[in-house]
């Protein structure tokens, strides 16, 4: 016997929400998926009319969710939005490039604006270069970090308002039991909120306005309605331990599906004892770029790269700042310490 | 960023192989018999000391226990709780150099009647306990959990105590001292307790067959492993509180390991608990009011006391619970421990970096605590509530999607939804329920955070709860009715009704 829609109860179900368990047919689903962004977007005040909202687009499922979505609930709830789409190209073959072709696409099928910022143009490294340097360990470190600021390198060109990305409940939830498993708590404080401070001098807020969907329903809307998205992992990333931090996550899921909710939850619901120490933000004295330290951790990464000694950036190395910006040489132990390791 | 292990590089590089006729490091001559560190052999001797300074300083540190007072101590029968029995006992023994100066008495709750073990079981565990009990010669008390079905709802009654000053501590031990003096060196307290050995089982530990079937019934209706481990520990947790009331008991010690601290707080945070995070992993938890919990053992991991235990001979008894012999995936709490066991044998600072992680945390308080009424309580784990978050929370948006997938077509009489699930609607838009209850079922949910919900969603009939819990819960109710009606002419409203 067909299972009828729990919302419309007219249609014939097609699939069972990963996030509720309800039956619902393909229309009510991408309603209720739909209605929902809109209300985390209501709720939270993620946007002004008249504003520019750059959206960064990696070609994959959620950015191409994203992009979709927002140009629908723009258009519907008439959030005077203006779009664009911003990707950035770390310079990784048969990776990036791949999915930049995607990101293409979409760009005339949604017909947003797209624009591009390497590393290469940023940095004068490419992310294989890097790699060929570094070797397969810590370089998630340098393209995580440089991507965050691409990021917003690329926003600033294009004068934007805010960045949106497509992070999800699962990665949200992912990064909550991350923080604590690392004992980062200045990180366990802000990895859950929807927004960061728009307020502060520093950067352009970013948000998530995907922040309560679910990743199987991310797929499930994209399958559903036939998005064009790219999907290989990066050739570049084993991720060891935030690997095993998603199979944890993806094992509690299966027992109780509510429970990516229950962690973002229970992250929101934190508070740190008073005393503890945080880190205060300031902005690096060689970019001006925000870091809590006198050099932001790309500024020092890149010192590292140029000057042959990949592995300051890697770890701590905080004493070393001062010795950076003054443009001193390295005693040869420091030194020997920091160059990568010949196997 | 994404690679923990980058910051470990250089620690993993350096493994060092036991040395088998190692000295001990601490006083460099007898033969080390473990290693507890990497690097730190210790022999039998300073193994011993360390272990013993470990606890009483954890007890010298937080200075909460008072002289004199009266101390349950929560002894489940598993390695931990028997090692935190034989630590109090040492302190008490008479060779001990600074004795501890409060009076403990033991509680040991019978769960063999949801765990599944017919009565000869359970009689033999009672044995074995009592007689590790006896040779201790403190007061004991064996509860079976039946018992929970003749609590009174008082239990479930904030009691609000006023902080203690922080130098009351100082002025309860020197009170203690003179009082020592004039009765001549607190032989007392040792006869008092050896006295009071002839009525110390006097607690019956025998229960109604109305109240075994009651519970079985109560057990079978959680559909869940997760939901019947997480109702089993609340309602251990009312037993003890009611004990340790009734006997005049003004601390608990719970036996909770630093490796099961570490995977409570990830259980916890996948619960839903996070608002209560700090309070179920902090040392003290003085949620209840007058009777507070303490986690003595919390510095030990599990690994330092299997140790303790065989080397010295601490006697422990196993009793099958809840998640024996069950699959890793069986519940969430069960996940959760093979998760955090496992990840601890690849990287051996996930313990105490997760550990260490709760040392930073506090309870949140809800904004608003600030007026004169304290603020709501969840009706079963006596936190406070932490479901009047703002719109943009995930409470908010896990509700706003049942809703959105329920749909504008109310159905009556859906099978699988529970009496609260109905009810989600009401609580979606405005945060309050709903007047028009339905008959006979109470609606709970306003009355319990977050994590609770969930626990009582997983349950298909709310009315095989405890009488307690569900006359308390008509009582709250009654009382938020009857301000709702009165509510205009109420000045200034605190805002801390429920719900």
């Amino acid at each position: 016997m067909p299972i009828q829609c729990s919302s419309c109860a007219k249609n014939r179900a097609m699939l069972r929400r990963p996030k509720t368990g309800h039956s619902l047919c393909k229309s009510c689903f991408f309603w209720a998926f739909e209605e929902e962004i809109h209300q985390t977007i209501v709720s939270a005040r993620l946007f002004n009319p008249g504003e520019t909202v750059g959206i960064g687009a990696s070609g994959g499922k959620d950015s191409t969710v994203l992009a979709h979505v927002l140009k629908v609930l723009n258009e519907r709830y008439d959030y005077r939005l203006k779009l664009l789409l911003l990707s950035v190209d770390e310079g990784i073959t048969g990776y990036r490039d791949d999915s930049l072709e995607t990101v293409k696409r979409n760009q005339q099928q949604y017909d947003l604006p797209l624009t591009i910022v390497s590393y290469e143009e940023l940095y004068g490294w490419t992310m294989d270069a890097i790699v060929k340097q570094v070797g397969l360990k810590n370089n998630c470190t340098f393209c995580g970090v440089f991507r965050r600021q691409a990021l917003d390198r690329g926003a600033m060109m294009l004068n934007v308002d805010k960045i949106c990305t497509g992070h999800n409940a699962d990665d949200v939830a992912e990064t909550v039991l991350m923080n604590v498993l690392r004992g980062d708590i200045a990180r366990l404080r802000r990895c859950t909120a929807i927004s960061t401070a728009s307020d502060g001098e520093g950067g352009i807020p970013r948000c998530k306005p995907l922040k309560y969907a679910y990743e199987k329903e991310i797929v499930l809307y994209a399958y559903f309605k036939k998005l064009d998205y790219f999907s290989t992992e990066c050739v570049y990333s084993p991720n060891a331990y935030r690997g095993h931090a998603r199979t944890f996550l993806k094992d509690l899921e299966a027992v109780r599906p509510s429970a990516i909710m229950d962690i973002i939850h229970s992250g929101e619901n934190l508070s740190v004892k008073e005393g503890v120490k945080m880190p205060v933000q300031g902005t690096c004295s060689r970019c001006g770029y925000i870091s809590s330290q006198a050099l932001c951790k790309s500024c020092v990464l890149l010192v590292g790269l140029n000057r042959g000694l990949p592995k300051l950036g890697i770890g701590k190395h905080h004493r070393l700042h001062d010795k950076i910006l003054a443009q001193q040489a390295l005693t040869q132990q420091e030194e020997k310490k920091l160059k990568a390791m010949n196997f | 960023m994404c690679q923990v292990d980058e910051e470990y590089d250089s620690v993993l590089e350096q493994k060092s192989l036991p040395a088998v006729s190692k000295k001990c490091m601490k006083c460099k001559e007898g033969t080390a018999v473990l290693i507890i560190r990497v690097g730190d052999a210790f022999c039998r001797g300073c193994f011993k000391e360390y272990f013993k300074h470990k606890f009483r300083a954890m007890l010298g540190k937080n200075r909460v226990l008072f002289p004199g007072e009266k101390v349950l101590l929560a002894v489940s029968g598993g390695p931990v709780s028997s090692c935190m029995l034989a630590q109090v006992q040492e302190g008490l023994s008479r060779e001990a150099p600074k004795k501890l100066r409060f009076m403990p008495g033991i509680i040991y709750i019978d769960e063999g009647g949801v765990c599944g073990q017919n009565a000869e079981e359970r009689e033999k565990a009672v044995v074995q306990l009592e007689s590790i009990f006896r040779t201790t010669g403190l007061p004991y008390h064996i509860v079976p959990l039946e018992q929970v079905f003749t609590l009174p709802e008082s239990v479930l009654e904030p009691v609000y105590r006023r902080e203690q000053p922080g130098s009351s501590y100082k002025a309860a031990v020197d009170q203690h001292i003179r009082s020592e003096v004039t009765q001549g060196h607190g032989k007392p307290t040792v006869e008092e307790s050896q006295g009071a050995l002839g009525q110390l089982s006097l607690q019956a530990s025998t229960y109604k067959l109305e109240h075994k079937l009651a519970l079985e019934g109560l057990f079978s209706t959680l559909k869940t492993l997760t939901a019947k481990q997480d109702m089993l520990h609340t309602l251990r947790q009312h037993l003890i509180l009611h004990t340790a009331r009734i006997n005049g008991y003004s601390k608990v010690m719970f036996g909770d390991s630093c490796t099961r601290l570490a995977i409570k707080l990830l259980t916890n945070i996948s619960l839903g608990r996070g608002a209560a995070l700090a309070a179920d992993t902090a040392f003290s938890d003085s949620r209840y009011g007058d009777v507070v919990m303490v986690r003595p053992m919390r510095d030990y991991s599990s690994k330092e006391i299997g140790f303790y235990n065989r080397l010295f001979e601490v006697q422990s008894v196993f009793i099958p619970g809840l998640d024996t012999k069950t699959a890793d995936k069986a519940s969430i709490q069960r996940l959760t421990e093979s998760f955090v066991v496992k990840l601890q044998a690849d990287f051996p600072s996930t313990v105490s970096t997760v550990y260490r992680t709760s040392e930073k945390l506090h309870t949140a308080c809800p904004p608003q605590s600030s007026t004169t009424e304290p603020a709501a309580k969840c009706l079963l784990c006596l936190c406070a509530l932490d479901t009047k978050a703002d719109d943009a929370s995930a409470c908010h948006a896990t509700l706003m999607s049942e809703q959105l997938s329920r749909g504008t077509v109310e159905k009556t009489g859906r099978t699988d939804a529970g009496c609260c699930q109905g009810q989600k609607q009401a609580c979606g838009d405005g945060g309050c329920c709903s007047t028009s209850r339905a008959p006979g079922a109470t609606d709970l949910r306003s009355l319990l955070c977050y994590s609770c919900r969930l626990t009582i969603k997983d349950m298909t009939a709310v009315d095989s709860l405890p009488p307690y819990i569900s006359s308390e819960a008509e009582k709250r109710q009654r009382r938020a009715a009857m301000k709702k009606e009165i509510g205009e002419f109420l000045l200034e409203d605190g805002g801390a009704d429920d719900e």
